[in-house]
């Protein structure tokens, strides 16, 4: 589905913030992309999306070379409030994309109606997204992705700006939307428990500039659960282990006992 | 670039409305009243003919203008000789200024290029008081509507312009990307996103543009003229008809006043998006 050979970007001379980046996402799977906070995440992401044209390397979606943003993909910011359109309804905002798709006024007025209630916001149509609190504008940039329906899906830091519970019932909403439309779904986040909680793969990147450190599968079972999971000595396990890696071989070593 | 921004502090009344109505009108206007009256006591007392009282001002305003029948909604064949043109030129040259302002902003707010060739012309021709051009307009027009609706609209294009080309240029990057990637380009993104991101400093451009419009068209009338609310002053004046002057005055007050409340109602409608969601930010 998405290949990425050899991924380099620097901005202007200064020196690379992505270097050598190789990754595989095959049709179906939820790759978590985890690292420290400014490790050249964003900039990954951009260049997969086609934002923006790295300085050497190649990047892949289903066999075609991305120069611009594929039709077969859509992306969910973490900064919500800027990307959905204020002065339009919610309904227009998920609604708006859907031009591309070929479908008239009442067809996409449907689908945007379809969308919004798959996120559970059924009642939120009408009104404006400033209106609605973080998390239901999270889910509206859900619900506009997903109405889209792109092939691959990107999420950069997603639930960065909501709190803890919002946050929770946000993941289980993607693994949800994951389950009944097969979407393949690259999630970028820095936070350690997220990565292992909703990715099917952990990739590890290291700061400065940005390399694959470690790509571990998680072995979890698929139906996964916010207390149980979390408390499976795999996931115990796994988390300490992506933990390490983020945070680096000296700060992980350092703990005597 | 000299900027001028539509922020508005969102207003949150609150109590009775009826009674806040009232208050605030009584807060707002007794000054106004105050003067008034004053001015009226002073005027009849010193029976000065340059300043004659409010009354009779008021009572000219109504016989020049207002005495006509029911059927033409009070107006008289002056006010329709008068206002007609006025009109006709102010609503022309503060359109066209903003049809040409508004393209050629978006052309400057969306081309770095174009900004970079055209801002040293624009800000010399942004710096030439309008009202110079006149002479100018005179000889290519002649005396008449084209020169006056040309004066006007080359003397307020350029807040439209220079705002709406801040507006396209400061639009949120976010909001750029995000149509991006959902494919809304073209024709679409200028519509849909542009266009409405800068909106609420456009409005602001054009709510400035109006106020030098409503003083472009009676300089413009004043000098080569003779139809138009500033005709009437003019020749009122040359008449030495002091309270048909003055009535002239009022009128153009009461117009710019007008102006202002039609506009805010426009804004209101189109921006209620920007102030609503400000109010709830802070």
């Amino acid at each position: 589905m998405l290949e990425v050979e050899n991924l380099t970007h620097a901005y202007g001379d200064a020196p690379p913030v992505v270097s050598g980046i190789d990754l595989e996402v095959k049709p179906g799977e939820l790759v978590s992309i985890v690292g420290p906070s400014g490790c050249g995440k964003s900039t990954l992401l951009r260049c997969i999306a086609g934002l923006q044209a790295p300085t050497g390397g190649r990047v892949r979606l289903d066999g075609k070379p991305v120069d611009r943003v594929p039709g077969n993909l859509a992306v969910v910011f973490q900064d919500y409030s800027r990307s959905l359109f204020p002065w339009m309804s919610v309904r227009d905002n998920v609604a708006l994309p859907l031009r591309r798709r070929g479908m008239n006024r009442a067809q996409r007025q449907e689908n945007a109606l379809k969308a919004l209630e798959s996120v559970g916001l059924p009642g939120a149509a009408a009104k404006y997204p400033w209106q609605l609190s973080g998390g239901m504008q999270q889910r509206v940039a859900i619900a506009r992705a997903l109405a889209y329906g792109p092939k691959f899906l990107i999420m950069d830091e997603p639930f960065g700006s909501v709190d803890a519970q919002t946050r929770e019932d946000l993941e289980d909403l993607v693994l949800r939307v994951r389950g009944n439309s097969g979407m393949t779904i690259l999630l970028v986040t820095h936070d350690i428990d997220e990565s292992v909680y909703v990715g099917d793969r952990v990739v590890v990147l290291s700061k400065g500039p940005a390399r694959v450190r470690a790509d571990l599968s998680v072995e979890l079972p698929t139906a996964r659960d916010q207390i149980t999971t979390r408390e499976l000595p795999e996931f115990v396990h796994l988390r300490a282990e992506v933990g390490r890696l983020v945070r680096g071989r000296e700060a992980a070593d350092e703990p005597k006992s | 670039m000299t900027v001028i921004t539509g922020d508005h502090p969102a207003e949150r009344p609150t109590g009775v409305p009826g009674l806040r109505i009232l208050t605030g009108g009584v807060t707002r206007l007794w000054l106004v009243a105050l003067l008034v009256g004053c001015w009226e006591i002073i005027a009849r007392i010193k029976q000065d003919a340059y300043f004659p009282p409010p009354s009779t001002i008021v009572r000219v305003f109504h016989e020049l203008w207002f005495s006509g029948p029911a059927t033409h909604l009070f107006l008289t064949d002056k006010a329709l000789d008068d206002f007609q043109p006025s009109f006709v030129n102010l609503s022309c040259g503060w359109a066209l200024a903003a049809v040409v302002g508004l393209a050629l902003g978006v052309l400057l707010g969306r081309s770095g290029v174009a900004r970079e060739i055209l801002d040293p012309v624009l800000q010399f021709g942004r710096a030439i008081p309008p009202p110079t051009l006149i002479p100018f307009f005179i000889v290519v027009f002649d005396f008449g509507a084209q020169m006056q609706i040309s004066t006007i609209a080359f003397g307020v294009i350029w807040p439209v312009l220079l705002n709406t080309a801040d507006g396209v240029r400061t639009v949120e990057k976010l909001q750029l990307e995000t149509a991006e990637v959902f494919g809304i380009t073209g024709a679409t993104q200028l519509l849909r996103i542009t266009l409405p991101a800068a909106a609420p400093k456009i409005f602001a451009g054009l709510r400035v543009s109006l106020g030098f419009a409503l003083v472009l068209m009676v300089i413009s009338e004043l000098i080569g003229s003779t139809t138009g609310i500033g005709a009437h002053l003019i020749s009122s004046q040359q008449g030495m008809e002091l309270p048909e002057m003055w009535a002239g005055i009022v009128l153009l007050g009461i117009l710019g006043c007008l102006f202002n409340a039609v506009f805010a109602l426009v804004e209101r409608r189109f921006l209620s998006w920007h102030s609503n969601a400000r109010g709830l930010d802070s």
